[in-house]
């Protein structure tokens, strides 16, 4: 390593270690803000010597990378930036503070793929979906897809791991020589009734889909999630015991499995380490309040709203958004998630943004209860589960209310 | 179909629909349905034929590709126009209410519109983004309008079209006027789920529909303390 970057290993390393020693967070982005300053290239010069799979995609990607470290973990020492912070600075710190592993994993921003890509020249490129965030902080769909699909032509010793069953994804990724396919069950479709490539309607049947004017269509997948657990290329299924809730989980953990298949880990090998990850960054925490289990759930976006309600037990449910800027100051999309799967169980709402939510349960002809605080929302309910969905920035008050858990 | 029921199109949602687009076609079905008035609604999308005798049309906002691949499609195929002639109500929104002008830009071109609203628009040099509000025009007898808006464009109303509202707060058509209305098409820049903020907005469409002179209330306390909420923050600083 050049003496440059090990000066601005160290700078980022002691940047990021004063960063907490002060409380100002994890310094998992200052650290690496600091190193970057002294050293542009230094993410290219902590990635070198080491085998890298970046993971990036609009949903379940710091999940998935999660995962993924824990399965690669099997064969060494693997980085991660396991806080979530997904951007260059974050890929730096986490790089500096591991110091040298022969693995990396790095949960990736989907607008600076293509740049950590030229920087980390990674082995393996995860694709996992691509739908609508916020509206004014994200470019289009399709807009990303051409972005992601520019920047692997130009790589084509990448190994692409890649979802089968959303059409941009699969476009993004046509342009790599090597892909492998996983199906990891997709509920959101809304974004993709348009064909990237011809701009003609897309069918789907039967978990099958394809372009009415154009050849793209589903690619045959090599792991595909069968009912608990997941199909390998060999056509082997084995059972996916995880912590964590829902299947969507169950589809974060066959991309897991997919990546570090490319790395040449063997399922049976990684299974139980998947098993272990219990939380990641609060998400999935139970903890236990007043005689109240609560468990988090972070919801995003409208697909990550479905698949939250698919993991959220039939339990009083507390629903929480708000819309600072890390949110998106829009809250539109609530009228793009079907809270239907809520009736039936005692729903409260609270948040900076709950009026916007109550008018959208009230057409939803969904009952709820409006409370100002998580201490009220607790005692309204009964002991037992309390299951908490909130978006970003809902999810990071609750989640200082329970002592930053993890 | 039923001559009572009350039929609701949605204007090509494949190809104009950001974010909560859906939301409008919801709130007046909903409010439609509360008030015992049977109701359907229909997704069009862009490669079906626009049927042309429901009762209110929605379009929304979208991209520039999108929003003048619908432009054409609309006027090749009529439907709108002959709905529009036989007295449909439309709620048009952002990319849809510029369409319904006689011109609008896209990637950097001019396009022709349906023509059903006598406006033009053109690009600002700013992208309008955050609260929105206005005083409704007073022959409409509404409320204040409030809505998010997002949009880079702006619009100037010919002799025929009258301003929806005149702005208090954002941007809208040029800093001073917000949409536009004439007959029974209405045009805004409120993007989205305008409606969940204006719920006398949808009974002026559902009103306007069944020839009711006025509609049953409803228990508005919700969406009146998002209004409220709304209002108060769209406030110039
Ligand atoms: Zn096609």
């Amino acid at each position: 390593m050049p003496l440059r970057a090990i000066v601005a290993t160290t700078a980022s390393k002691t940047a990021a270690a004063l960063s907490r020693a002060a409380g100002r967070g994890d310094g998992s982005v200052i650290g690496g803000w600091i190193g970057l300053k002294i050293d542009p290239d230094l993410l290219a010069h902590l990635s070198s010597g080491r085998a890298v799979a970046l993971v990036s995609g609009t949903n379940g990607k710091t999940t998935t990378t999660r995962l993924t470290a824990a399965a690669v973990g099997v064969l060494g020492r693997v980085a991660t930036n396991s806080y979530g912070a997904n951007m260059p600075t974050g890929h730096t710190s986490a790089l500096a503070k591991e110091g040298h592993t022969p693995f990396a994993v790095l949960e990736v921003d989907e607008h600076y793929l293509a740049q950590v890509i030229n920087s980390t020249r990674p082995k393996v490129v995860a694709l996992l979906n691509l739908s609508r965030d916020q509206l004014d902080r994200a470019k289009e769909v399709a807009m990303m897809a051409q972005l992601w699909r520019t920047a692997l032509a130009g790589h084509p010793e990448i190994r692409v791991v890649a979802n089968a069953d959303d059409p941009m994804v699969v476009w993004a990724a046509g342009a790599s020589p090597q892909t492998t396919w996983f199906s990891a069950g997709q509920r959101w479709h809304d974004d993709s009734f348009v064909c990237p490539e011809s701009g003609h309607p897309i069918e789907r049947a039967n978990g099958d889909w394809w372009c009415t004017g154009c050849p793209l269509r589903r690619p045959a997948p090599q792991w595909v999630v069968e009912e608990d657990g997941v199909i390998d290329p060999r056509g082997d299924w084995h059972l996916v015991k995880l912590q964590l809730p829902g299947k969507v989980n169950l589809g974060n953990a066959a991309t897991a499995l997919a990546v570090a298949g490319e790395f040449g880990v063997r399922p049976i090998e990684a299974l139980p380490r998947l098993s272990r990850v219990t939380s990641i960054a609060g998400r999935y925490a139970q903890v236990d309040r007043d005689g109240r289990n609560i468990r988090l759930l972070l919801a995003k976006n409208p697909a990550s709203w479905l698949e939250a309600f698919d993991m959220a037990d039939q339990a009083p449910t507390l629903l929480s958004i708000n819309a600072r800027d890390p949110d998106g100051l829009d809250t539109s999309w609530l009228w793009d998630v079907d809270f239907s799967p809520l009736r039936g169980r005692p729903v409260l709402i609270t948040g900076d943004r709950a009026y916007d939510l109550a008018v959208r349960l009230q057409v939803n002809q969904v009952p709820f209860q409006h409370v100002q605080t998580f201490d009220d929302a607790l005692a309204q309910v009964p002991p037992g589960r309390l299951e908490v969905i909130a978006n970003y920035t809902a999810f990071q008050d609750i989640r200082a209310e329970l002592d930053r858990v993890n | 179909m039923n001559d009572s029921t009350l039929r609701i199109v949605w204007i090509y949602p494949d190809l104009l629909s950001t974010y909560g687009d859906r939301g409008n076609m919801l709130i007046l079905a909903h409010r439609a349905a509360a008030r015992g008035i049977p109701v359907e609604t229909y997704e069009v999308r862009s490669d079906m034929q626009m049927p042309t005798t429901a009762d209110i049309y929605l379009i929304g906002g979208g991209e520039d590709g999108p929003q003048a691949l619908a432009a054409q499609r609309l006027i090749n195929d009529g439907g709108v126009h002959r709905a529009v002639a036989q007295g449909a109500s439309v709620l048009a929104i952002c990319a849809g209410y510029q369409l319904f002008g006689h011109s609008f830009f896209a990637k950097g071109t001019k396009c022709a519109g349906l023509g059903l609203l006598d406006i033009t628009s053109d690009r600002g040099e700013t992208r309008a983004v955050g609260e929105l509000r206005g005083d409704i025009d007073p022959r409409l007898g509404l409320p204040p309008l409030t809505g998010f808006e997002n949009h880079g464009g702006r619009t100037h109303l010919g002799a025929h079209a009258a301003p929806l509202a005149r702005v208090t707060g954002g941007i809208g058509n040029d800093g001073q006027t917000e949409g536009a209305w004439y007959g029974k098409i209405i045009g805004t820049y409120s993007h989205g789920p305008a409606l969940s903020r204006n719920p006398e907005l949808a009974d002026l469409l559902l009103r306007w529909s069944t020839g009711a002179d006025r509609l049953a209330p409803l228990d508005d306390t919700w969406a009146d303390r998002l209004r409220g909420e709304r209002l108060a923050a769209g406030l110039p600083a």
